[in-house]
């Protein structure tokens, strides 16, 4: 079985790690931008490791397009992850049974859909 | 500098209205005005509107009169109506003109709303791997909040149950039905923190206001209402707004902060001295974050002002009079209006059973949207 592709290209290293971009301004954005807006922008491994900022679970299913999700659809839970003193990123969040704002959480890939890959943010253990 | 007045209201009714279309309710709403104010169509100078989705407001002269007048369509999202207000109030002040409408109306499908990524800047995968939901980021704002300051689910349902008895007394309201405590708490959850009877809807409506200088009102011998300041803000660093796939780790306020600051200097006066107030609750935990963002209380202290009834009609600030976009639903284009409105109406002393006691004469809105853009007028009477 061949591995599932990535939901898109330049969004996690191998290692993996997430993608983001430092501005001239030192500030950090998660995706690196794109096109001409990625001028100025430096390609950074964030770090595989942070906290929870927030969380909810998307309980109903959400519009298709642009939703892609496996039918038929199942709640997941979503949140923001704090990567300290990097930027604060937007994940799915795998395996928490029991969210805590601030428990520590690391990156993931995960199955998407039956062809696909995407990040995601569990428990350290 | 002379104050902007405004000296005709308008509303159709809120909610869901069959075979009339978005921009026949804003017409619906002129006409209203137009009579309230006791002028005619060809009277206006100039006019400023938008609709989300239901096309270019100018559209309306079809119906209203080709008078040739300079209308202006205003596409803002959920500040298109505070836009529009500000912006008429600004041709007023500036001398050039001396009677003006600003209109907003909207029909919207039945549902959550369905943004595509790349119209708010947002690379496609960030919609099909399911984060392209306004009701995501109202949730997880909110879910910090509370965590951070302390507010229980219970306050969460108290902000529902005030806007549904609010709406039963308010004419446009769509939610006209009481909903108790309990109901509330037990509803199906649609993103936690917030279940089903905690999120507002798209619906349908149209507001139309009319503005003049005070030397027209007094003319017209009309009882205006003064507009003391319009004040519009997009997102400064480090705040948090709807669709954002990442967040600045050194935090900032939010665009409302700066437009609530822009609007209290500009008129002079601050939170303690407004007799009313409508808050943006898109969702109940907006209307009790928003107060704090607004100046009215610190943060955290909601969950007392709450428990104590401060924010009902009687309390020491009215909060939502008419039931906000809970009660009322949210037709993007109208929505902002429809504060201004119920603030005319409250100024006036008109608002019948929903009427704040003691003769309010100062109210404050508050409007905010994607991608982080905020509007707040203050009037005064």
């Amino acid at each position: 079985m061949s591995a599932p592709a990535p939901i898109a290209a330049g969004l996690w290293t191998a290692e993996p790690r997430l993608i983001g971009g430092r501005g001239a301004d030192g500030r950090i954005r998660f995706p690196m931008p794109e096109g001409d807006a990625a001028s100025g922008f430096e390609s950074v491994a964030l770090s595989p490791t942070g906290t929870l900022w927030s969380w909810t679970i998307q309980n109903f299913e959400p519009k298709r397009p642009p939703y892609q999700g496996p039918v038929p659809f199942a709640p997941y839970m979503v949140g923001y992850v704090e990567l300290p003193g990097e930027v604060i990123v937007a994940a799915r969040i795998v395996d928490v049974a029991e969210p805590r704002i601030g428990m520590p959480l690391v990156l993931r890939i995960i199955s998407f859909d039956d062809a696909r890959s995407t990040f995601a943010f569990g428990p350290l253990s | 500098m002379s104050d902007v007045c405004i000296i005709g209201a308008g509303i159709h009714p809120f909610g869901r209205t069959a075979g009339r279309s978005g921009r026949d309710q804003g017409v619906f709403a002129v006409n209203q005005a137009l009579a309230d104010a006791g002028i005619a169509w060809g009277d206006i100078q100039f006019a400023f509107g938008g609709s989300s989705a239901s096309g270019a407001a100018d559209i309306m002269v079809n119906e209203l009169g080709l008078t040739g007048l300079p209308f202006v369509n205003v596409a803002n999202g959920c500040a298109t109506g505070g836009s529009s207000l500000a912006a008429a109030r600004a041709a007023i002040a500036s001398g050039e003109f001396e009677i003006g409408l600003a209109v907003g109306f909207d029909k919207h499908d039945r549902g959550a709303f369905d943004p595509k990524p790349a119209e708010w800047g947002l690379p496609e995968w960030y919609g099909e791997a399911g984060f392209m939901l306004t009701t995501q980021f109202f949730a997880m704002k909110l879910q910090r909040y509370m965590a951070l300051h302390g507010i229980s689910r219970e306050t969460l349902g108290r902000v529902a149950e005030k806007a549904f008895r609010n709406g039963t007394l308010a004419d446009h309201a769509w939610r006209r039905s009481p909903v108790a405590l309990d109901t509330i708490l037990n509803a199906p959850m649609i993103n936690d923190p917030l279940n089903k009877y905690m999120f507002c809807s798209p619906a349908e409506g149209g507001v139309a206001l009319i503005l003049a200088s005070e030397k027209k009102a007094r003319e017209l011998g009309v009882t205006p209402v003064r507009l003391k300041t319009a004040s519009v803000r997009t997102r400064p660093p480090g705040s948090f707004e709807v669709f954002a796939a990442s967040i600045d780790v050194d935090r900032g306020v939010s665009s409302s902060v700066l437009a609530s600051r822009a609007a209290f200097e500009a008129a002079g006066i601050g939170p303690a001295d407004i007799d009313v107030a409508q808050l943006q609750d898109t969702e109940s935990g907006a209307e009790i974050m928003h107060m704090a963002e607004n100046g009215f209380c610190a943060d955290g202290e909601q969950e007392a002002w709450i428990a104590e009834g401060r924010t009902e009609i009687g309390g020491l600030l009215p909060v939502n009079t008419d039931g906000g976009c809970l009660a009322c639903g949210e037709p993007i284009g109208a929505s902002g209006l429809r504060q201004v409105y119920e603030n005319v109406v409250q100024l006036r002393g008109t608002a019948g059973a929903r009427q704040v006691p003691g003769g309010p004469k100062t109210a404050y809105s508050h409007v905010y949207g994607a991608p982080g853009i905020s509007a707040v007028a203050i009037l005064e009477r």
